[in-house]
């Protein structure tokens, strides 16, 4: 029968010879791998000063974006919520009030938007459901914390800075 | 014997005493860090610039660790257990030659704590007094892994003493002393009558037999079956905390100091040097120098017990027996007889 791979290979047990059973040949030669690795650069990360560099496509923290003039995009549409698979996003909508112009694009606008870090499994399915482009999720790892109800991100953590005036 | 020289041998006895433990203490550290080295890490660098103080953090951690003794243990022994042997790995240092005579004046302060006759007969029961240690520790704990790892250690050492005895004894027919001095002395200078003094070129199968011992009389890896974690928890201290753990640990370290040292002036020269006397320095300097090459060698040695731990995975119980019993001491006995043979017919 013709072998799936071509990667097999027949090993030969062949009786080990004076030197094999003698032992000491092999302790040399793993003496020296050992000692070659004595000499490399380590490989380690000292995580808090150096961070590794993160992939492209890395999906940290969520942010909620705002446009080019400043304002929110995120129109409280809910579509982020529902297509959340650990439904970790919840959302109170409010209406724009004449004069709010200058804080948010939309005539409806998020009041509250909250996302659970603890139930948020980082899929990116909000990101990609999301119509205003709104919502990414391109910021850096959720630190940690010692209450559950801290994990609970609001507004406040979540929206980006605004622009500078 | 005058006042002087008590006062100077006590301080020397204290000197001896607080390398031991320093070096000992840097070991802990050393081993964290080559260990890291050799797996392509940077090891402990938190504490003090490259971790330098880490042994301090470690040892004071042990310190604050709560001491537990369980309910069914044997308490006194319990606590006679790890005493027992950081004190026996402590006295092994005194008769060891650390380097030659010091002369102030009119003073001459002799490196060594005790120059007895019989040094390596000492050695030796000191080192086999270390295994009560271990024993009466594992037993007391009255915890079945203790016990395994006790049992295993006892009956390590007592197997593989035997062979180092044995390479011993081939040492002893070539330098015809027992007293670590005169061996030191013997190995004066490096090139004598045609061949190196060193005794590690006069018997390299006897050195080969005495380090894989010496291996298995400090616990270390490949023969670090009593602590085995893998298999045994902790092994004869499984039930130990604080300091008393801290010191089994502290008196492993201790043994493979003066393991090192033992196999140093042994075989590799103890503290002498290649052309110590052609460098036209004081009688002084070269005693100093030499202390600092004896050392030099202690480290290579300690140096490499961390190296071998990192590239041979442990033995088998089976395995360790069958290496003791049937391969080592046969090797010791051939290379009694090849020596006695060498010097009875070719050296005359």
């Amino acid at each position: 029968m013709e072998p799936l791979s071509n990667k097999r290979k027949v090993i030969e047990s062949k009786p080990l010879n004076f030197w094999e059973r003698a032992y000491l040949p092999a302790i040399l030669q793993g003496l020296s791998i050992t000692m070659k690795h004595f000499f490399k650069k380590p490989v380690t990360i000292s995580y808090p000063e150096e961070k590794r560099e993160f992939s492209e496509n890395f999906r940290g923290m969520h942010s909620l974006k705002r446009d080019e003039n400043g304002r929110e995009r995120c129109t409280a549409c809910g579509l982020c919520a529902l297509s959340c698979p650990a439904e970790a996003i919840t959302m109170t909508a409010a209406e724009r009030q004449p004069g709010e112009e200058n804080l948010y694009r939309e005539e409806k606008y998020a009041a509250v938007y909250e996302i659970n870090m603890l139930r948020c499994i980082f899929c990116g399915l909000c990101e990609e459901a999301c119509p205003k482009e709104a919502i990414y999720l391109d910021g850096d790892i959720v630190p940690a914390d010692y209450l559950r109800k801290d994990f609970i991100y609001g507004k406040d953590k979540l929206v980006e800075a605004p622009l500078n005036q | 014997m005058e006042l002087a020289d008590i006062i100077i041998k006590l301080v020397l006895v204290v000197i001896i005493f607080l390398i031991s433990l320093l070096i000992a203490m840097y070991s802990t550290y050393a081993e964290r860090k080559v260990a890291a080295f050799f797996q392509d890490r940077i090891g402990p660098n938190r504490a003090g610039p490259w971790g330098i103080l880490q042994p301090l953090a470690d040892g004071g951690k042990m310190f604050l660790k709560e001491e537990i003794i369980p309910t069914n243990a044997s308490s006194f022994l319990f606590i006679a257990g790890p005493s027992l042997a950081i004190m026996t790995a402590c006295i092994g240092s005194a008769v060891i030659p650390w380097g030659q005579k010091l002369t102030f004046g009119s003073t001459v302060i002799d490196l060594q704590v005790a120059d007895i006759n019989v040094g390596i007969l000492y050695i030796f029961g000191v080192v086999s007094l270390g295994v009560y240690g271990v024993m009466i520790g594992g037993w007391a704990s009255n915890n079945k892994y203790s016990l395994l790892g006790a049992i295993r250690a006892a009956s390590q050492n007592i197997s593989y003493e035997i062979s180092m005895g044995l390479s011993i004894i081939a040492l002893l027919l070539v330098t015809g002393t027992l007293s670590l001095r005169e061996i030191a002395e013997q190995q004066h200078g490096f090139w004598a009558n045609g061949w190196f003094t060193w005794n590690v070129f006069k018997q390299p199968l006897g050195f080969l037999l005495f380090i894989v011992c010496a291996f298995a009389e400090t616990n270390r890896t490949p023969f670090d079956l009593p602590e085995c974690e893998t298999e045994l928890v902790g092994g004869y201290h499984t039930e130990y905390s604080s300091m008393k753990l801290g010191f089994y640990l502290f008196a492993e370290y201790i043994n493979m100091f003066i393991s090192s040292a033992v196999m140093a002036t042994l075989y590799f020269g103890g503290y002498n040097f290649p052309f110590m006397h052609h460098l036209g320095l004081s009688e002084n300097l070269v005693t100093i120098l030499g202390v600092v090459a004896l050392f030099i060698k202690i480290f290579a040695f300690i140096f490499f017990f961390m190296w071998v731990r990192w590239t041979i995975p442990r033995f088998r119980y089976d395995q360790l027996m069958d290496l003791g019993w049937k391969v080592l001491i046969p090797l010791a006995i051939a290379n009694i007889i090849i020596t006695g043979v060498w010097i009875t017919f070719i050296r005359g």
